[in-house]
């Protein structure tokens, strides 16, 4: 066995999976990855189960060292600068880590969770199925909290299977796509189209329990408390300020406030991945459209190991980029548009 | 042929999972109804559900867009929500200790003082009730009661606290509570409990079903300790009151 040790790491940063499913009823929340098509590619370059236990790193820095051992992981998500030595690593790639080796992380450059999968997946003591930790309900393992330096984790010596880069699809752009209900009748007909009409932005006292979105106020028809029932992830309640707040993986499985609409869930990874301050507009879908969507986001993921490629060919793209972001500017920091026609092969 | 009950509203929670409202009101019927469904459903499972979450007067149902459709999972579910359905309320009753006041239940005082009468009373009254779980959630084993003394109703604090601690025994509007994790709350806190609703090596890991009934009895604050060194070793502490 080595040992992957989390030498640094920002906060907002844990061990997240797929989620924990089967007693919501009893109050137990979901988790799981903020971004669950970057998890799914960072632990598919490794070989791993989609939905398998990884880092999900917040959009600060981190610094991960390998111990007793070679350690191969693999980089998704919100784009950032890394290296291993002073060597660059693309996004969506696997790169080994020689014993003593460290890998770099940067800030994120556009987005804000990028995902850190280990071959063989992280260790701990699964409840109910699931390693993804909810600070606030002391759940998850190997550690029941945000990381923090001196962190490790036990994890599979590297195999020495060739790096692999994965090939995913140009993302999504355009607005967020929301179905309304399912109490959209606690508005009336100004107030959701000014809730689909406006410009919103993501405010900074977000976390993974729910986004606030700041924008026009949104006014109820009869109040703002309805009797508590259950949510989704992608639920987004109005509460008594009118400020909307989509609820995300830390949910609580009930709620109290009229829910106008709900994200679909092909776009839950898309607004995750919103950074703060990033304007960015909803539009309503019919039913057929959305869960077409979720039918294809669920085909995306189970055929993720198609889209692996051989690493080789983008080492020269690796520099170029490299020398892009020494120069500055040339890359932008906060369009992932910009940085991602970068890697492309 | 049993008579076909007014039909729940079917509302879309996103593509899925389907909310079965039988009511917007919170009313015992209504969730016997919703506890009743959950059960039939359980009892013969329609392909494509992955979980149920029952709540005071709703039935959110989770599935798999997958293996089935919007239209037709409503039209599977329309026909048994709308017949009546063997109730689902197991013999299942649950005496809960309770420390009122003091440091246990900084808002006994508030409470009596708002109501006109003595934190005695108030204690009377809220122990002497007999409540229902009527869902729970929020956070993991967080029960929520009906049959709160009408006496005892009033309007949640103007700003709800950002932490209350593990076992706090609160009313707020026309709801009771007992929450097992420390969590934000704006209700009215009177108590706390020794008992755990939820403990993660335990069996079983959760206390309380939604349609079991629960009564609270006053302890003092040294017997507190006492049950909640028990509690924290594992025993579950309330009594199981046999039907």
């Amino acid at each position: 066995m080595s040992r992957l040790v989390v030498a640094s790491i920002g906060p907002a940063s844990s061990v997240q999976d797929g989620g924990r499913h089967g007693a919501q009823r009893y109050g137990l929340t979901v988790s799981g990855a903020m971004d669950r098509l970057s998890l799914a590619a960072a632990n598919t370059l490794l070989g791993n189960e989609p939905f398998a236990a990884a880092v999900e790193i917040g959009p600060f820095g981190a610094t991960f060292t390998a111990r007793d051992g070679a350690v191969r992981v693999a980089i998704a998500g919100a784009p950032r600068n890394a290296d291993v030595a002073g060597k660059p690593v693309a996004m969506d790639t696997s790169v080994t880590l020689k014993d003593g080796e460290t890998l770099t992380l940067g800030f994120a450059r556009g987005g804000a969770f990028t995902y850190l999968a280990i071959e063989g997946a992280i260790k701990g003591e699964l409840v109910f199925g699931s390693l993804a930790v909810n600070a606030r309900a002391g759940l998850g393992s190997p550690y029941p909290r945000p990381l923090q330096a001196g962190d490790e984790f036990t994890v599979d010596a590297a195999s020495g299977a060739p790096e692999l880069r994965i090939e995913l699809p140009k993302p999504v752009s355009g607005p967020i796509r929301v179905l309304l209900g399912p109490q959209d009748d606690e508005f009336d007909d100004a107030n959701k189209a000014l809730f689909l009409d406006s410009e919103w932005k993501i405010s900074a006292t977000s976390d993974r329990m729910g986004y606030r979105l700041e924008g026009p106020a949104i006014k109820h028809l009869h109040g703002h408390n309805i009797v508590s029932d259950g949510t989704v992830i992608g639920s987004i309640q109005v509460p008594g300020d009118g400020s909307p707040i989509a609820l995300m993986m830390d949910r609580g499985t009930t709620g109290g406030y009229p829910k106008i609409a709900t994200v679909i869930t092909a776009d839950v990874g898309r607004l995750a991945q919103t950074s703060v301050g990033t304007a960015f507009r909803f539009r309503e879908v019919t039913m057929a459209e959305a869960q077409d969507e979720a039918r294809k986001f669920t085909r995306l993921i189970k055929d993720l190991p198609d889209r692996l490629r051989s690493s080789d060919t983008v080492e020269l793209n690796i520099e170029a980029l490299s020398d892009a972001n020494v120069a500055g500017d040339a890359v932008s920091a906060v369009d992932a548009g910009t940085w991602q026609v970068a890697v492309e092969p | 042929m049993a008579a076909t009950l007014p039909p729940p509203r079917l509302l879309p929670s996103g593509d899925s999972a389907v909310t079965v409202e039988f009511s917007r009101t919170i009313d015992d019927a209504a969730n016997e109804r919703v506890l009743a469904l959950d059960k039939a459903l359980a009892a013969s499972p329609i392909d494509g559900i992955t979980e149920t979450v029952p709540t005071y007067r709703s039935l959110l149902v989770h599935y798999d867009p997958g293996k089935i459709g919007f239209d037709a999972l409503c039209e599977k579910i329309l026909p048994i929500a709308s017949q009546p359905l063997p109730p689902a309320t197991k013999a299942r009753r649950w005496r809960i200790p309770v420390a009122y006041g003091g440091e246990h239940g900084i808002d006994l005082e508030d409470v009596a003082k708002a109501l006109n009468t003595t934190p005695e009373d108030i204690i009377s009254r809220h122990a002497g009730g007999d409540y229902r779980v009527a869902m729970i959630g929020f956070t993991p084993g967080w029960s929520y009661l009906s049959g709160l003394d009408k006496s005892l109703q009033m309007s949640r604090r103007q700003s709800p606290r950002l932490l209350t601690p593990a076992g706090t025994i609160s009313i707020g509007g026309i709801q009771a509570g007992i929450q097992c994790l420390a969590a934000p709350s704006g209700w009215h806190l009177l108590g706390r409990t020794p008992v755990r609703t939820y403990q993660l090596h335990r069996n079983p890991t959760f206390l309380t079903e939604p349609g079991d009934r629960v009564t609270f009895f006053a302890i003092d604050h040294k017997t507190f300790e006492e049950l909640d060194r028990a509690a924290e070793a594992g025993e579950i502490v309330a009594e199981q009151v046999m039907a």
